[in-house]
């Protein structure tokens, strides 16, 4: 390594490899982000990484956030990249900071966002000798990334972070952890150019075969009760994605529910969209999903909490599960055709396909008694509430879920709403229509509280002029409030809308129902005053305790150029209904609380 | 997806692999985490100029499962290609296992007798024990071990199962 060696242009080269300019491990790895049209790095630094916050330092392609936990770093990086399509880049140090990032990497993988981790380690000769800030990082993250890597030879830096990269978006994404031990990164390291040829082992399947299409098509064209099950494959697989859903579900009239992964691939106002199935989805969703008898599961993946009882599953329905992963077929629910590959790609030629299969002889598809039983559910109004108009009244949360979406569409600015864990979370996916994809961040898999707060840090980023909300709950925020001092720093105008309930009201809500009430650890005791909270971290705090305050309250937030935190006291002890509770099948949903004493025994069993 | 024979059934897991440091425990990580078990496990290099492995792994489940861990495994990035062979699929599964008899007088000639029936060769011999050497299959290997047993058996070390497929199908 040699001083001159610093003064080096990081800017990628035009023309390939440079022989001539000796770059650092650090330079090498810069000039890879940057060729891999990387804009901006979420990181927290340290003794193990200093070489690399060096090189930051000394150029000016990429931009570096600097977070104040390295679990928001992960966060922001998962919402840049589900907010944008790119992959999300963080860099944090050895030892605690690599560890920090556990449990982002876990969310990412969960809900299939792409990543890519860059954690110092301690110099080669140092590794295994229990040394200052060592961890065993790859160790620790292999069951929470797609892939990893430990780097031991500076020969291996280039060529491994351009993989990292083609890991972290190919395919089903996932996040992708790159350890970086400190020698490699001061000595010499040559660059070199993404490779040409395929990955030998990792070649994932893309391009679904025509003869599965066709089973599906024909499948579809025989269903007298058709279903779309749409999951989060559809976000991933880009806008186009959606659009061409949009146009299959036109098509065939079919009526199409979606997981809390795929909301925004249908708009939330479309007549053929039955909103979100699942333990709190919407009546209509839930018993088209058990009565239908072709079921098209699109990028969606049987989770639990859309299952319910297993055995009772959709019972009789003829099963389609088009996924890019092929682990996912038959994993959980057997299926009839099962179908890899890319979303997008199934969806165009499932289009194609039902231009040229016949209609089933002589009688054209009749949806119409289907539709007809569908509107019957509806008519249910299983989100239905009643809200107390009088200006003292305490307000429920699904009404100032409501009034937000309808005071923020009303400015008509381009939206994205990030949501914390728990009921808030449930009450924002039921209420808050989305019409477009990528707009909604909220932690699904892994159900990570303070997710929502860093989330939104990483939307406002990757957004500068969009309006960025966290719809919240109290408990979850404090989980990552830290972040308001990047908010801060960046003067990032997010808003936190926190339906405050003192509680841990999902928690509550299930100890209600399971445990007799008694509210175990779930009360929000000691919670600090969040307006002054707001105003000591530079921002706005803002307070509705009653109806009247409302409208005042979010108009005035969303007025607001810059960062607020709005504190709506609501309603303490509202339950999030309808739902299946754990154990039970999609046609016995509680909607409201007349019901709870339904929970069977081994339904308390469950999580 | 059949759902008829749901009675477990054993299978050795066959997986090409890069040879990479990390592979091995993606691989034994993904059957622990996941709950598969694994009876037994061999792993080594079988292509120097390819870089690859072999790791096979012994499991029993149902079909349903089998197939499951198929698709996890190979959904790993580092692994080439994965066969699961059961009872049904035309294979040779064979292990080795070297086993040391402390005997002497009537035990120690008996030891020697059975060996010589099992194709099992002395590799060691002193005043007082034997080290049998012996390859099979698992249930010979089984046996050999469980005959042994009061005639003086003292240790045991085994390879696990490698196995591939009969004719001229290759993984
Ligand atoms: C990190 C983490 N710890 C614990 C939980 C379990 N949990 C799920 S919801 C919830 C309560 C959330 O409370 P709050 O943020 O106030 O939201 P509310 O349900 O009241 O809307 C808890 C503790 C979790 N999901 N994540
Ligand atoms: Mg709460």
């Amino acid at each position: 390594m040699n001083a001159a060696s610093h003064q080096t242009d990081l800017k990628p080269h035009t023309t390939g490899t440079d022989s001539s300019v000796v770059l650092t491990g650090a330079e090498v790895l810069l000039r890879v982000l940057a060729e891999q049209g990387v804009e901006v790095i979420f990181g927290y630094p340290g003794g193990a990484v200093l070489p690399i916050y060096d090189a930051i330092f000394r150029q000016n392609a990429i931009r570096h956030v600097l977070v104040r936990h390295e679990q928001a770093a992960v966060h922001a990086a998962e919402a840049y990249a589900r907010s944008t399509g790119k992959v999300g880049v963080v860099l944090v140090t050895s030892g605690p900071g690599a560890t920090n990032t556990v449990t982002g990497l876990l969310d990412a993988m969960l809900d299939s966002v792409p990543v890519v981790c860059f954690s110092g380690q301690v110099g080669v000769p140092l590794i295994g000798t229990d040394a200052f800030q060592e961890a065993d990082t790859t160790g620790i993250t292999r069951p929470a990334t797609k892939y990893n890597y430990l780097i031991r030879r500076p020969e291996d830096v280039a060529s491994c972070v351009h993989e990292a990269f083609h890991i972290a978006r190919s395919g089903r994404p996932g996040p992708v952890l790159v350890d970086l031990p400190k020698n490699l990164m001061v000595g010499p390291a040559p660059y070199s150019a993404p490779p040409r040829t395929p990955h030998p082992s990792y070649q994932p399947q893309t391009e679904p075969g025509r003869d599965v299409i066709a089973r599906a098509v024909t499948a579809m064209k025989q269903g007298r009760r058709p279903l779309f099950y749409i999951g989060g494959g559809i976000i991933n697989a880009g806008p186009e994605a959606s659009a061409a859903l949009r146009r299959l579900v036109e098509k065939t009239g079919f009526p199409c529910t979606s997981t809390l992964m795929g909301l925004g691939a249908m708009p939330a106002g479309d007549r053929r969209f039955l909103g979100m199935l699942g333990m709190h989805g919407t009546y209509e969703a839930n018993m088209a999903t058990h009565g239908c008898d072709v079921l098209i599961a699109l990028g969606s993946r049987f989770d639990d909490r859309v299952t319910g009882r297993l055995d009772a599953f959709s019972p009789g329905s003829f099963k389609i599960h088009a996924d890019i992963d092929p682990s996912q077929i038959n994993k959980i629910v057997p299926v009839n055709v099962g179908i890899v590959g890319d979303a997008r790609r199934v969806i165009e030629m499932m289009l194609e396909e039902w231009d040229c299969t016949p209609a089933n002889p002589g009688q054209p598809i009749d949806l119409a008694s289907w539709w007809h039983q569908i509107n019957e559910w509806r008519a249910v109004n299983s989100l239905g509430f009643t809200q107390d108009m009088a200006p003292e009244a305490i307000i429920r949360p699904q009404y100032a879920i409501r009034r937000l979406h309808e005071l923020a569409t009303a400015t008509g600015r381009d939206t994205y709403v990030s949501t914390e864990v728990g009921q808030h979370q449930m009450w924002a996916a039921q209420h808050f229509g989305f019409d477009r994809p990528n707009r909604w961040l909220t932690s699904g898999g892994l159900g990570t509280m303070g997710y929502g707060l860093p989330a939104a840090v990483g939307a406002q980023i990757a957004h500068p002029d969009a309006l960025v909300i966290d719809i919240a709950g109290e408990a979850s925020t404090l989980m990552n409030i830290q972040e308001l001092s990047t908010i801060a720093q960046y003067r990032l105008p997010v808003k936190v809308f926190i339906l405050n309930n003192q509680y841990m009201g999902m928690v509550r809500q299930w100890q209600q129902l399971l445990h007799e009430s008694r509210y175990s650890e779930s009360y929000s005791a000691a919670l600090p005053d969040f307006v002054r909270l707001a105003e000591s971290f530079h921002g706005r705090g803002l307070r509705a305790t009653c109806m009247g305050e409302l409208d005042g309250v979010i108009e005035e937030m969303l007025a607001h150029p810059g960062p607020v935190v709005a504190d709506i006291c609501v309603a303490q002890e509202e339950n999030c209904y309808p739902m299946i509770p754990s154990g039970a099948p999609h046609n016995q949903m509680l909607l409201g609380p007349d019901q709870d004493d339904e929970i069977s025994a081994e339904g308390r069993m469950l999580v | 997806m059949t759902t008829q024979q749901e009675s477990p059934v054993s299978a050795v897991i066959s997986i090409q692999v890069e040879n990479e440091s990390g592979a091995l425990a993606r691989v034994i990580g993904l059957f622990s985490g996941r709950g598969y078990n694994i009876e037994s496990l061999t792993v080594a290099p079988v292509d120097e100029t390819r870089h690859q492995s072999r790791i096979n792994v012994v499991t029993t489940a149902v079909p349903r499962v089998l197939e499951q861990i198929r698709a996890q495994v190979e959904r790993l990035v580092p692994v080439y290609r994965v066969a699961v062979m059961t009872r049904q699929d035309p294979h040779v599964a064979r292990e080795m296992a070297l086993v040391k008899v402390i005997a002497s007088g009537e035990r120690r000639a008996d030891a020697l007798r059975i060996a010589q029936a099992f194709r099992a060769h002395p590799v060691d011999a002193s005043a007082t024990s034997f080290v049998f050497e012996l390859t099979g299959a698992t249930d010979k290997l089984d046996a050999f071990i469980d005959l042994m047993r009061p005639l003086g058996l003292a240790e045991v070390s085994r390879t696990g199962v490698a196995a591939i497929a009969r004719g001229a199908a290759i993984l």
